[in-house]
C-alpha cells in the first residue's frame, strides 16, 4: 500500500467502532520509546548522522515484511503531515520538524513507527475499542522483531533510556480513547479529572487545547514507566478505563431516566444541523458529532460508529484541505466540511 | 467552597502546590482550574516535568557557581536539560546520574526498571537482577542474624556467579 492511500481514506485501525466496550472506548493504544545504543538522541543528531538511524531502523523494518509502507516526512507536504498527526500515525512535534523523520505504518494502520520523533523509535500498535493487553502484546512482539536487528540503549537499572526522563524504563504508555458525553453532560466529569491523576494516570482532552476536550473524546494513560512491569500497567489501565466505562453508563442511565427528552431532542437537533447545514466549522462539528456519537451508543440512531468516527477525521482540517485539493479560505473551509457531512450520512441512508 | 479565583461556582478542584517547601492549597471550580491549567499540569507528564525542572532552578543555581561538567560521550551540559527538559543522549544518564535521581524519584517513584529486557541480550542482564536481589536478600539475612539462610544464600550467589563466567 502507497502512503497516498492512508492519506486519502478516513478510515484507520482505531475507527472501525467495533471491539469491546465499544459504546465507550473508541480505541486502546500502547506506544513504545526506543533508541539505539551509540547514538546521541534525535533532537541532537546532526543530518547526516540521523539519516544513518533512519537507514538502520528502516533496513530492520524491512524484516516485517510486505504490507508496509515508509515514507521520509520531509517528501510529504505540510498538509499530508498533518493528516498523518489526525490520523494518530505521527506527533504533532513531528509534524512540524520533519528533518529525517520517517513513518512506518503497516497497511491496516494498527501497527506503525515513527523514526526519529523525540526517541530513535516510537512504535506504537493501535486496535478499536478497549483492548489494552492485545495491543500491549502486539507491541511488544514487534519490539522482540526489532530488536533482532537493532541495540537498543538500556541499562538493568534504568531499563530502556529515553530522550525524556518521564518515558524511561519502560518506555510505555498505554492509553484509551473514551467517550465520555455522559459524563460531561451530567457534570460528573470534573470530579473524574481531578481523581485520576491521585492514581498516577494522565487524563487530556483528545482534540482542542489542554484538558479542553473537542466532542467528549478524553484520553487516558499512564504516567510512569519505571518501577513497574508493562503487565502492571496495562491492568491498572483496564481497571481504570472500566471504571470510567461504567461511570459513564451509569451517566448514560441517568440521562435516559431523568432526561429523555432533553437527550433525545439534542440528539436529533445534532442529526437535523449535521444533515442539512451548509456551512460547518470544526468546533461546532466536533460538537454536533459528539451529541450524534451519544445518541448512536444510547441507542437512538441507527448510524454506525465507524461513520461518527469517519465524519469526525473528515471534519478536521488537514483532512479537509487534502481531500479538497488546495488551501481553504474559512468559508470554504466550512462549506466543504458540511458537505462531506452531509455526504456520508446519506450513504448511512440517513 | 466556592472557588477561590471566580468566586461564582462551588470549587470542586483542590490543588495543593509545594513552593519553596510551604504548602499552598487552591480550591478551584473546574473552569478556572482549567484557564488556569492546574489540572493540565497535574494530568500532563510533561508539564509534570516542567514544573519539577522549574523547582530544581533555584538549585541549580548554586551548582553552576562549580564547573558544570559536559556529558563525555555528546558534550550535553545538564543545564541545557533545565531548559528542554531533553537529554543528549543514552550516556547522559550515568553521567549525570546523581542529577536525574532525584527526579527520577519524583516522577516515577523509584529508580529500579522492572519491565521487560532485551531479548537477545536479556540472559546477562536477568542474571544482573537476580543477583543484585540475592545480594539483598543476603544483606538482610545478615542484619537478621539467621545465618544458615545467609549461608545458603552466599553459595547460590557464588553459583550464579560463576555460571556468567
Amino acid at each position: 500500500m502507497q502512503i497516498g492511500e492512508h492519506l486519502a481514506t478516513p478510515r484507520s485501525a482505531w475507527t472501525s467502532g467495533r471491539g469491546e466496550m465499544a459504546d465507550v472506548v473508541v480505541s486502546s493504544r500502547a506506544r513504545l520509546a526506543r533508541n539505539l545504543e551509540g547514538f546521541a538522541f534525535p533532537g541532537r543528531l546532526t543530518p547526516e548522522v540521523a539519516a544513518q538511524v533512519l537507514g538502520r531502523v528502516q533496513a530492520a523494518v524491512q524484516g516485517f515484511g510486505t504490507g508496509w509502507s515508509f515514507v521520509k516526512l520531509a517528501d510529504l507536504s505540510p498538509v499530508d503531515r498533518q493528516v498523518l498527526v489526525e490520523k494518530h500515525l505521527i506527533s504533532p512535534q513531528q509534524m512540524q520538524e520533519p528533518e529525517q523523520a520517517a513513518l512506518a505504518v503497516r497497511d491496516d494502520e494498527g501497527l506503525s513507527l515513527m523514526v526519529n520523533e523525540e526517541d530513535h523509535l516510537r512504535l506504537q500498535a493501535f486496535r478499536p475499542g478497549l483492548a489494552v493487553r492485545a495491543t500491549l502484546d502486539e507491541a511488544l512482539q514487534a519490539d522482540d522483531r526489532l530488536e533482532d536487528a537493532l541495540d537498543y540503549a538500556f541499562t538493568p537499572e534504568l531499563g530502556y533510556l529515553t530522550a525524556c526522563p518521564t518515558n524511561v524504563g519502560t518506555g510505555l504508555r498505554i492509553s484509551v480513547m473514551l467517550h465520555l458525553g455522559g459524563l460531561v453532560r451530567t457534570r460528573g466529569i470534573a470530579q473524574l479529572l481531578q481523581v485520576l491523576p491521585k492514581l498516577g494516570l494522565a487524563v487530556r482532552g483528545l482534540y482542542g487545547e489542554g484538558t479542553e476536550a473537542a466532542g467528549d473524546l478524553f484520553q487516558i494513560s499512564n504516567q510512569i514507566t519505571l518501577g513497574q512491569a508493562e503487565e502492571e500497567v496495562a491492568a491498572s489501565i483496564e481497571r481504570a478505563a472500566q471504571q470510567i466505562i461504567e461511570q459513564e453508563r451509569a451517566a448514560r442511565r441517568m440521562l435516559k431516566e431523568q432526561a429523555l427528552q432533553q437527550t433525545q431532542d439534542r440528539v436529533y437537533r445534532a442529526l437535523g444541523v449535521l444533515r442539512y447545514a451548509q456551512l460547518l466549522g470544526g468546533e461546532e462539528a466536533m460538537q454536533l458529532l459528539s451529541e450524534l456519537r451519544l445518541g448512536v451508543e444510547m441507542g437512538m440512531l441507527q448510524v454506525s460508529a465507524e461513520a461518527v468516527n469517519e465524519m469526525l477525521v473528515t471534519a478536521l482540517p488537514g483532512f479537509l484541505t487534502r481531500t479538497m485539493g488546495h488551501d481553504l479560505q474559512t468559508m470554504e473551509e466550512r462549506a466543504s466540511r458540511a458537505r462531506l457531512i452531509r455526504e456520508r450520512l446519506q450513504k448511512e441512508g440517513i | 467552597m466556592q472557588c477561590q479565583s471566580c468566586g461564582l461556582r462551588p470549587a470542586t478542584v483542590h490543588v495543593t502546590r509545594i513552593v519553596q517547601g510551604q504548602v499552598e492549597q487552591a480550591h478551584l471550580c473546574a473552569q478556572c482550574a482549567q484557564e488556569s491549567g492546574e489540572i493540565d499540569m497535574l494530568a500532563n507528564p510533561a508539564a509534570l516535568l516542567q514544573s519539577l525542572l522549574a523547582n530544581f532552578a533555584g538549585q541549580g543555581q548554586t551548582l553552576q557557581t562549580e564547573k558544570e561538567t559536559r556529558c563525555p560521550s555528546c558534550g550535553f551540559r545538564f543545564s541545557e536539560f533545565r531548559e528542554t527538559g531533553r537529554l543528549g543522549c543514552p550516556s547522559c544518564y550515568a553521567h549525570f546520574r546523581s542529577e536525574l535521581e532525584p527526579l527520577l524519584r519524583r516522577l516515577h517513584g523509584t529508580t529500579e526498571h522492572r519491565g521487560k529486557l532485551p531479548l537477545r541480550r536479556g540472559g546477562a542482564f536477568e542474571r544482573d537482577r537476580k543477583l543484585q536481589t540475592m545480594r539483598r536478600d543476603l544483606q538482610q539475612a545478615v542484619a537478621r542474624e539467621e545465618y544458615e539462610q545467609a549461608a545458603r544464600l552466599r553459595d547460590e550467589i557464588k553459583q550464579l556467579e560463576s555460571e556468567g563466567g
